[in-house]
């Protein structure tokens, strides 16, 4: 397992580079953005939380079991909110009922050509 | 621990030191890190918990044998059939087979001394006991009326009765399957005898190991989204309140994320039981082992992919129903793949019917009915007239009851001379196993029609048309009842009457059986070595491992 | 491979009956600790999962309810929580490179240090604060006349807000008391670069609450960016 040992100074370059993503990611906060704003957020953190699992929870050095289990969870965290968003993010389509008349498929037809 | 360490050595099999006897005292057992032991506290508890929803199915089939209702008020009524879900879904098939039989064999299947935490084992029990406190202390203050699937806003806003008791169990309850599932997942991967190679792992173990993924990753979320619940009760703000722009619907969704898999979990378990009952009473080696072993891993993912099919009627979109709808077809594919090859290895062998066999083979059957009409539910268009009926009722009971509870008896059967050391009279047990497959079907069969026909699920009246069906499945039920009290007499009967089984009463495979029953407490005298793979049946020469 | 009986087996001290060797015993633990991180992602996953779903609904509200945090102190608690892990990761080094037992209960003790001026941030200028704000759902919020029909769901931010930083609090008081079973081990000297497993699979659980607040500041205190205050 994690019979490697880290030398002091990757822990140090670590510890520096998660300091600077902290500023990176409020500093990136005050800059009108739009959308990236969350995607510079979300990207930023995900950087960090490698860098945190990779060196500091020693995964660079262990094994493929290890790595497993890891990406199962965030597997399955992806399933969750995916399939929860892709009815959440999808209600709004449904037409409301009304009586039969052919031409409600137009859009979904033309959608598909 | 010291006192773990027994002299087998000296004392000739089946008369010697054991886990029964190696120490005494109710402390023994209450502080006990012994898996086997430990299996057997869970046994009196969640038999003990069976009984208490038992007690509310047979007062609601009392109460329907007239369209009017002859026992209970309608509120009364709510609480009886939310107090038997609760505590037959949470308090009994989650934790049957994995916590009795799965903490029994685990260790001796794999030829270990004991499971990878021992005292965490001992607090899952624990954990198991306090949330059933928990809920008892609910029900005996009055009940809870929501349904086992404490829907929102019905149970955060408008329900006056314990919901936070009972959600406070279920919640506590919940970390005991995780350190369960936990536990099993270390044990099965680094705990293997020499030899003991993951295909030669008998195919209990890998049902075992998959339910284990289910509880690590499903039961959190319930866990979570239940104290949201809780939390929404106490302080009054709003979570799945829609007058605060919350969504009831994302409830469901969290809540089925757990609930569904959680379907597997308790017929998982039932199928790896099944899957060593049918190789050793047809004397054959199993057909297709790496097919059912996958298959256990298959039902394991998919079992996640599919919860939306709860909530096809509820408001949903229609496009998130349609996904969830093909993806639950797709689960139908590694159980029928199963099913397929207990029956191929029923094919030319010499089957013996003893009381296990009678409970696996009631499985096969029972199950793919429940299986086949989830196929229906599974279809948008027909779940559309079923959902909300009897229909629904009939499938899951088919499923977990005619599924699981089955393969549950039938394992407790089976492996009840490995627990005890003694033998059950075999004509009793025989007659009770068809006693309740008779009941079963006339209690539950009746209810596909009614659900067909239309009748609601969780109403406590009905109109006039539909008395006889309800007459007949009440009167099944009554049937079903006396076949479930016969085992109870008959194995406690045993325990101390019953003759002595000796190692390998069924000249079975597998490790369990290798060493003298009852087990000593460090289950072999020394570790296995393990050289061959698993259901070496004489019947096999024929048949190689699909 | 031999199979040694256990009963012709002398015990170490560290082993317990059940494993075989010690490398058996380690690996266990440590497979153990990161299936029990998997359910605590899919645990607080939860909460992330719902908190999607309703920014996705409620992006206005959302963005008010962040703005009414302050953004310096998530920032500062942030570097406080990289410090404590920089230290554990110090505090296993040492004791796998065999330092003496004071280098080791040194870095444990600061990293409990800076993991109790995480929580005293969050509870005297945070939740204190935001408590007399009248702030804090369930107890007196006050929907203020600004947020207008926003009002209802900014409160379901600070649900959210209170419950997820509540949640790592509670994570937080558990990492110290497991810190303070670590500082007297090795106080008693159980720990050597043969024998350190327990200290590394702690680290694995506080390492994990801070991933959780490396995720929770961004999407708590950063939302729709801090360039405009009060929302769109």
């Amino acid at each position: 397992m994690s019979e490697h040992v880290v030398p002091v100074k990757t822990y140090a370059a670590v510890f520096v580079a998660l300091l600077l993503l902290t500023g990176l990611t409020t500093g990136v906060a005050y800059i009108d953005l739009g959308v990236f704003n969350t995607v510079a957020a979300l990207a930023i953190a995900v950087t960090k939380m490698l860098l945190v699992v990779l060196f500091f929870m020693h995964v660079k050095y262990s094994s493929g079991m290890t790595r497993i289990v890891i990406i199962a969870g965030i597997f399955w965290l992806a399933i969750l909110i995916a399939l929860t968003l892709a009815d959440e993010l999808t209600r709004g389509w449904t037409p409301s009922p009304g009586p039969w008349n052919p031409s409600v498929l137009l859009p979904f037809v033309s959608h598909l050509l | 621990m010291s006192t773990a360490v027994v002299d087998v050595h000296q004392t000739p099999p089946g008369s010697g030191v054991n886990y029964l006897n190696a120490t005494y005292g109710i402390k023994s057992w209450l502080l006990t890190t012994d898996h086997k032991r430990i299996a057997l506290l869970y046994l009196a508890s969640i038999t003990f918990m069976f009984f208490v929803g038992g007690a509310a199915a047979v007062l609601m089939r009392i109460h329907l044998i007239e369209p009017q209702g002859t026992l209970v008020q309608p509120e009364t009524y709510n609480k009886l059939f939310s107090t038997h879900g609760i505590v037959m879904v949470f308090f009994f098939l989650i934790p049957s087979i994995p916590a009795v039989l799965g903490n029994f064999l685990v260790p001796m299947m794999i030829g270990a001394r004991d499971l990878a935490f021992p005292r965490l084992n001992l607090l899952s029990w624990y954990l198991y006991i306090t949330g059933a406190l928990f809920l008892l202390y609910a029900i005996l203050n009055g009940g809870i009326d929501t349904g086992w699937t404490f829907y929102t806003p019905y149970s955060t806003t408008f329900a006056h009765t314990h919901v936070i008791a009972a959600v406070l169990g279920i919640f506590i309850n919940g970390f005991s399957s995780i350190l369960t599932g936990l536990n099993f997942i270390v044990t099965i991967h680094k705990m293997r005898a020499p030899g003991m190679t993951w295909f030669r792992m008998p195919l209990f173990l890998w049902a075992i190991y998959a339910t284990s993924v289910i509880f690590i990753l499903g039961t959190p979320v319930v866990a979570i989204t239940l104290f949201l619940v809780g939390l929404e009760r106490i302080f009054h703000v709003g979570i799945f309140d829609p007058a605060v722009g919350g969504d009831p619907l994302l409830f469901q969704h969290l809540f089925w994320f757990y609930s569904h898999p959680a379907v597997y979990i308790m017929i998982l378990p039932g199928m790896g039981v099944v899957s060593e009952l049918i190789p050793c009473f047809s004397k054959k080696k199993i057909f297709g082992y790496s097919f059912i072993a996958f298959s256990s891993m298959a039902i394991a993912v998919l079992s996640f992919l599919v919860w939306g099919h709860h909530m096809f009627v509820t408001g949903q979109s229609i496009y998130a129903g349609l996904v969830f709808s093909v993806l639950s077809f797709l689960v139908a594919i590694p159980s029928a793949i199963k099913v397929f090859n207990w029956t191929a290895t029923l094919h030319k062998g010499s089957i013996s019917y003893d009381a296990p066999m009678l409970y696996a083979l009631g499985f096969i059957g029972l199950f793919t009915m429940g299986g086949l009409t989830g196929l229906f539910l599974a279809s948008l268009a027909t779940d559309v007239h079923l959902n909300g009926t009897y229909f629904i009722v009939a499938h899951f009971h088919y499923i977990m009851v005619g599924g699981a509870v089955m393969a549950y008896l039938g394992g407790i059967h089976f492996w009840w001379p490995k627990i005890t050391g003694r033998l059950y009279p075999d004509g009793w047990a025989r007659f009770a196993a068809l006693v309740i497959f008779v009941g079963f079907n006339l209690t539950f069969f009746p209810q596909f029609m009614l659900g067909y026909l239309g009748m609601p699920r969780r109403y406590a009246v009905y109109p006039p048309e539909f008395q006889v069906l309800n007459v007949m499945s009440s009167a099944g039920a009554s049937i079903l009842g006396v076949g479930y009290l016969i085992p109870l007499i008959y194995l406690v009967w045993s325990m101390r009457y019953g003759p002595i089984a000796g190692p390998n009463p069924w000249g079975a495979k597998g490790l369990e059986w290798q060493t003298p029953s009852p087990p000593p407490t460090e289950n072999f005298e020394e570790i296995p070595v393990v050289t061959e793979e698993p259901y070496n049946y004489p019947g096999t020469a024929a048949v190689t491992r699909g | 491979m031999a199979a040694p009986s256990h009963l012709d087996r002398a015990h170490g001290p560290e082993l317990a009956h059940q494993f075989e060797d010690p490398a058996q015993q380690r690996e266990a633990g440590t497979l153990a600790m990161w299936t029990f991180l998997v359910t605590e992602i899919m645990f607080f996953g939860g909460l992330f999962a719902a908190y999607a779903i309703y920014r996705s609904l409620h992006p206005a509200a959302f963005e008010i309810g962040s703005h009414l945090l302050e953004v310096k102190f998530g920032a500062t608690n942030t570097a406080v929580l990289i410090g404590s892990s920089l230290t554990m990761a110090l505090a296993i080094h040492s004791a796998q490179t065999g330092k003496s037992k004071a280098t080791v209960i040194t870095f444990l003790l600061l990293t409990m240090l800076l993991g109790l001026v995480f929580i005293g941030v969050k509870l005297r200028f945070e939740w204190y604060h935001d408590y007399l704000e009248h702030i804090v759902p369930g107890f007196g919020f006050d929907y203020r006349s600004a947020w207008g029909a926003n009002a209802p769901e900014v409160q379901m931010f600070m649900v959210f807000y209170f419950f997820m930083t509540g949640l790592h609090a509670l994570h937080m008081v558990v990492g110290l008391g497991i810190l303070t079973v670590l500082v007297i081990m090795t106080a008693r000297g159980r720990f050597s670069p043969r024998y350190y497993a327990p200290l590394e699979i702690s680290g694995l659980y506080w390492h994990f609450v801070d991933i959780i607040w490396i995720y929770l500041f961004p999407l708590l205190y950063l939302i729709g960016g801090r360039y405009s205050t009060g929302g769109h």
